[in-house]
């Protein structure tokens, strides 16, 4: 009964979701709603790793690496995002096995992880701001606009197209997410987070599951990178990738819930909002402040509410939601 | 069914375990004591996996297994319990056994995975409740637990390491008891390691003693326990002993 309920739920949500742009049209609030579905899929991605305890700050990395790879075939090769976005998840997902491997293999976790994986961001960041003969540098970079056909260049100009894209995209990063949930994978990383030395002795292979989730969280965010540049049309290495870009994951997947589906999706919505009102409010002078507010706020977080906003309401609502079936 | 030959485990200069040969046939249950320190519980480290030996070779159903991955070697048929139980709290306590019935077993199905966990539950009398926390268990329970996670991986063969610390006297009996049967019915082998000698002497059906990491003797329950330098080594705790003890320590660690 309750399975069948919340299936009901999602439904409704979601249609409402679908039918949302054609009776709304305000450009600027469907704006925001792009960018939280998009960003949402981002943190989404990172919690796929973040909740086993795997805390990497090299998924900036990964995001930049989407983005660029993307465009960059586009403008020097003409290569199709179609095509172009598969080849830049596949060269972020080969890094990800590169830096993962060595790593789970010689059983670098906790804090020692956490700079490795910091470094890798770092090296991205400086890469695409080295080659700025290729990439533009930090100034920023624009795919060609294409002149004819839109869908083979996967440039639209209409919110609305974006906004149902964004939202294919959000709610595939949701359902994987359920998925390996549900799976005994979940089982195994979370055996795996605690003790793995147990985890083996119960035949666990610790360095192929932890590398098979790597793998899945840096396609996606790959792919996160990827949108994210054919939406805006803009990238510059500060907005999609380095270490800003990586603690801003963090802090939007810790605030929102690492351990419930939709926590992300809140935490997106807490940190592209708390952007923005910056951004009105206080323009070029808040430059930076929403990077102080998040360190801040993370802090507060970890201590007083380590499992979110949403974890932490869906945990007050549970034992009233138990009484009536367990009897 | 395992042989082990010449096993040595060095850590650094010390020798942990000084070339150990033992023998363990199909059916059997083999009781390993020793002293603390002796090396019994680095012997189940390099059988399971978690370390590799420095030297010699471990042969399990006729393949060499030293120095596999622990999960090649689960998933080869041996199983392992930790001294200290180690369950992961995360997890429920079907899951716990869930994920061994799986991840020990070629990974077959889920359904098949769960089966075995409610086998295993069964067998050392948990409750199969689906939704029952670690949490609410006791040190018996969690050693329960633990052998429940070992026998769920399908061993042929099964590690129990100390399975009876910080149990009392009735406990003790059961889980002893315990193991009995799951050799009996199961038909599975059993090294058992033991701090606790009495019960360990009623259950098994040889005992292996070692000391500073090499074996002192072998062999039936009743002439383990009379052979002097079994006494003298692991039971003395005169002063004349203990001091024999110390000298020879000081001469091992001088030499």
């Amino acid at each position: 009964m309750k399975g069948q309920g919340q299936f009901a739920a999602w439904i409704v949500g979601l249609a409402a979701l679908i039918v949302l742009p054609f009776v709304y049209r305000d450009p600027y609030h469907l704006h925001i709603l792009v960018l939280v579905l998009i960003w949402s899929f981002a943190y989404t991605s990172w919690s796929m790793m973040g909740r086993f305890g795997l805390v990497s700050l090299g998924h900036g990395g990964f995001m930049g690496i989407g983005a660029y790879v993307t465009a960059l075939l586009w403008n020097h090769v003409g290569l199709s995002p179609w095509i172009g976005i598969p080849i830049s998840m596949v060269a972020a997902g080969a890094l990800a096995l590169i830096v993962g491997y060595p790593c789970f293999r010689f059983r670098i976790t906790g804090h020692y992880f956490v700079l490795v994986t910091l470094a890798l961001s770092g090296i991205v960041l400086q890469v695409i701001t080295a080659t700025r003969d290729w990439t533009g540098g930090s100034l920023g970079y624009t795919p060609n606009r294409a002149s004819s056909n839109k869908w083979l260049a996967l440039q639209f100009d209409d919110k609305t197209t974006w906004y149902l894209i964004a939202l294919g995209i959000w709610l595939a990063g949701i359902v994987i997410w359920h998925w390996v949930d549900r799976s005994m994978s979940r089982y195994a990383l979370e055996a795996i987070s605690e003790d793995e030395d147990a985890a083996a002795a119960a035949g666990v292979d610790v360095t192929a599951e932890k590398l098979k989730i790597t793998l899945i969280s840096a396609l996606m965010t790959a792919l996160a990178g990827a949108i994210y540049c054919q939406y805006q049309m803009f990238i510059t290495p500060d907005t999609v990738s380095g270490i800003s870009v990586s603690l801003q994951m963090v802090f939007a997947a810790i605030v929102g819930g690492l351990y419930v589906s939709l926590g992300p999706t809140i935490g997106a919505i807490i940190t592209i909002l708390l952007a923005e009102t910056l951004r009105i409010g206080f323009g070029t002078k808040a430059v930076g402040w929403d990077n102080l507010v998040y360190g801040l706020l993370l802090v507060l977080f970890i201590i007083f509410l380590p499992k979110g906003i949403l974890g932490s309401v869906l945990d007050r609502l549970k034992p009233q939601r138990k009484v009536s079936p367990s009897s | 069914m395992l042989e082990v030959s010449g096993l040595v485990k060095r850590f650094g200069g010390f020798t942990a375990v000084n070339s150990v040969s033992f023998k363990v046939d199909q059916g059997e249950i083999l009781g390993l004591i020793g002293p603390n320190g002796s090396g019994k519980s680095t012997i189940f480290n390099m059988l399971s996996g978690t370390l590799a030996p420095t030297a010699g070779s471990i042969m399990f159903a006729g393949s060499e297994i030293g120095g596999l991955a622990p999960h090649r070697i689960i998933n080869g048929g041996i199983g392992r319990t930790f001294q200290i139980p180690r369950p992961f709290r995360r997890l429920t306590i079907f899951e716990n056994v869930a994920l061994a019935g799986f991840y020990g077993q070629g990974r077959h199905s889920r359904a098949k995975a769960e089966e075995s966990a409610e086998r295993a539950l069964a067998m050392v009398g948990l409750p199969t409740d689906r939704h029952a926390s670690v949490d609410g268990l006791g040190a018996a329970g969690l050693k329960k637990l633990e052998l429940a996670k070992a026998l769920a991986t399908g061993p042929k063969l099964l590690l129990a390491d100390e399975s009876l610390g910080g149990l009392d006297e009735a406990e003790m009996d059961q889980a002893a008891d315990m193991l009995r049967r799951i050799r009996d019915d199961l038909g599975i082998t059993i090294i058992w390691v033991e701090h606790i000698m009495g019960v360990l002497m009623r259950v098994v059906d040889r005992v292996m003693v070692l000391d500073h990491g090499e074996k002192i003797s072998e062999g039936l329950p009743s002439a383990v326990a009379s052979d002097p330098r079994v006494i003298e080594v692991y039971l003395g705790t005169d002063a004349e002993t203990t001091q024999a003890a110390a000298a020879e320590a000081r001469r091992r660690a001088g030499g």
